[in-house]
């Protein structure tokens, strides 16, 4: 016999509520309910609807955390409604609860979003398998378990969007491909079955939309209901697109490429000489606040940087681990 | 309860362009008895950049870092949320995976090292709750902050993964709502302020490839703060610090509003509660000048 007790408590839910139809304004009602530890956030939603107000409105579909379409925001939090426990979200936010969509400025009805940003970007890195299979092959592509292994579970993204709008670049900068592109494209990139290597790379390495405008602010694997961990997988992206010799020099690869060298030489990073390197001769619209810094004793000159003790150990360890060139 | 002592992973900044963060960690250390043995061999994290380009030389240098602290037999303490995430992060995953361990362990062989992950890795500020006490520092306070509104800004390598990062302390911190500096500020005698982009992001490891970007979340961040009636806001992360402090011509130009407020690093706020002297907290070298002490 189990012994598990079903326990209720109260809940006041404050709710996000539009209409871009007739609302000029969003707002929001709250809803105070009874809570069993049982319910997940969908129920809550349905709960609404069914007993409060039949215009409530949400996406809804599958109730096995598969299709991704009911995915919304509980204080700030992307929660998949039909996999989140109401008991998680007591526990961690206490008995206020506020629910929103997952993107306020894209919402059209209450929880439900226009989400044709995150489709546009999908379609962009080429979602698909791109391989030149023959039309009768004799017998199957066989892909093995470690080779599988590569694909580190991107693959069981279900462009929930809850990633995509979570990401404050998203929010900043409207090209940007965002955390769930990334994440499936790296999914083709990492199966052998896939012949577009490079050309997919190309895209995900322009600036302005692509891999090197991440902030590295972890919301995205923060956010992901499936554990795809997204900013994982730009990581990844960001080592292949060296590999596959994509990269092209600029400020951003410089960067990246600079800690290394800074490394060699000091062992700890010559500040000024990692900017200076990745800049370049753009280095000069640094000047004024390094300027400032300088004034402020900010900024330490090449010849007064304490090097790590036993620098030798460190500079045989980047001759002897490196395993990328640029 | 026996002197804490730790390992103290400096980072690079508190050496360059942030020496008001490395004095005062010296400063409140001396104050709450506190004992922090430097590692001088420790090398720069790679600062979450390096693992772009070579993500195996950064788990590496990461390992030989915590294997200086392991061989003190010290808990190892970081002052700056990247060097925490990624020292921390190798660790979680050279402890999962014993064939990476061995591979890193082999490189390190040849330098005489070895990693073997005994050496717990923590932010000095959940060394201070965990370990000091935010009871204990109460009783310590000499100059509680009670005339500031202070805007705590948690840094994102501090509180998320949350996973990842709850490991490494023992108070847990809802990355959502996090509580452990408004802690810090409230048992320093300040009232916190709440705000939205308390738990955001302040765009620093953009700054170079995308200026913009990362000048609005600046803005946004401290335009939030201001908002929010702070006298001044506080981090427990050097990198957030610079780019608070240092960009706010360029976050005011982004977001179109004059943002500014002094920014203190949350040891410079605990020194300033201790009584220590605005000397000693190098509260000099601030861009945003500090013109309340």
């Amino acid at each position: 016999m189990s012994t598990h007790t079903i326990t209720t408590q109260k809940v006041n839910f404050k709710v996000f509520r539009f209409n871009a139809d007739v609302d000029y304004l969003p707002y929001y009602e709250n809803y105070d309910m009874e809570v069993t530890s049982e319910e997940v956030v969908l129920d809550i939603l349905n709960r609404i609807k069914w007993d409060h107000d039949g215009s409530f409105s949400y996406r809804r579909s599958c109730r096995h955390g598969i299709c991704g379409a009911c995915s919304i925001k509980v204080n700030g939090k992307a929660t998949l409604a039909c996999k989140q426990s109401m008991s998680s979200m007591t526990e961690l936010f206490g008995n206020e609860l506020t629910i929103e969509p997952l993107s306020i400025k894209r919402a059209i009805k209450d929880m439900i979003i226009d989400k044709g940003d995150f489709w546009e970007k999908h379609d962009a890195v080429k979602p698909y398998l791109i391989s030149d299979v023959e039309e009768h092959p004799e017998h199957e592509h066989l892909v093995t378990p470690e080779e599988a292994e590569e694909l580190n579970e991107a693959d069981l993204c279900i462009q929930c969007g809850s990633c995509h709008y979570a990401c404050p670049v998203v929010e900043i900068n409207e090209d940007f491909f965002g955390p769930a592109a990334f994440a499936k494209a790296y999914r083709f990139e990492a199966d052998v079955r896939d012949d577009a290597h490079t050309e997919r790379l190309q895209v995900l390495h322009e600036e302005k939309q692509g891999l090197w405008d991440c902030v590295k602010c972890f919301e995205c694997q923060e956010a992901c209901p499936k554990d795809v961990n997204p900013i994982d997988k730009i990581t990844k992206l960001h080592n292949m697109l060296f590999k596959e010799g994509v990269a092209t020099s600029n400020v951003a690869t410089r960067h990246a490429v600079g800690f290394k060298h800074s490394i060699a030489k000091n062992g700890v990073l010559d500040e000024g000489g990692l900017v200076l390197y990745s800049e370049g001769p753009s280095i000069v619209k640094h000047i004024p606040v390094a300027a400032k810094m300088f004034m402020k004793g900010k900024i330490v000159p090449p010849w007064g940087i304490t090097k790590s003790d036993n620098l030798d150990e460190i500079k045989k360890l980047v001759e002897s681990s490196s395993t990328a060139k640029f | 309860m026996a002197k804490l002592k730790y390992a103290l992973f400096t980072g690079c900044t508190a050496k360059q362009s942030t020496p008001e963060q490395m004095m005062s960690t010296m400063a409140i250390a001396d104050k709450l008895d506190i004992e922090l043995v430097e590692l001088t061999e420790a090398s720069c994290c790679g600062a979450s950049h390096l693992q772009d380009y070579d993500d195996f030389l950064s788990l590496v240098l990461n390992a030989r870092n915590i294997a200086y602290a392991e061989k003190h037999g010290l808990t190892m303490v970081t002052i700056c949320n990247t060097c925490q995430l990624n020292t921390a992060m190798t660790k979680h995953r050279l402890d999962e995976n014993a064939d990476l361990k061995a591979r890193v362990n082999e490189k390190l062989a040849e330098v005489g090292l070895e990693y073997k992950g005994t050496s717990k890795i923590t932010h000095f500020l959940y060394a201070i709750i965990d370990d000091f006490g935010l009871d204990k520092l109460k009783e310590m306070v000499v100059t509680p902050l009670s005339q500031f509104n202070i805007a705590p800004f948690y840094g994102c390598h501090n509180i998320r993964p949350s996973e990842l990062q709850n490991e490494t302390h023992d108070t847990p911190e809802n990355p959502y709502n996090p509580n452990s500096l408004d802690d810090l500020i409230i048992a320093c005698g300040g009232l916190n302020v709440d705000y939205e982009e308390k738990n955001k992001c302040c765009g620093f490891h953009a700054e170079l490839q995308a200026p913009k970007t990362a000048a609005v979340l600046t803005g946004k961040a401290i335009a939030g703060a201001m908002d929010g009636n702070a006298d001044w806001m506080v981090t427990p992360c050097p990198l957030c610090h610079l780019k608070l402090d240092t960009q706010t011509h360029h976050a005011s130009e982004a977001i179109g509003r004059d943002v500014s407020l002094p920014v203190l690093h949350m040891q410079q706020m605990v020194g300033l509660a201790l009584g220590c002297s605005k000397e000693e907290l190098g509260l000099k070298h601030h861009l945003v000048k500090v013109d309340f002490v």
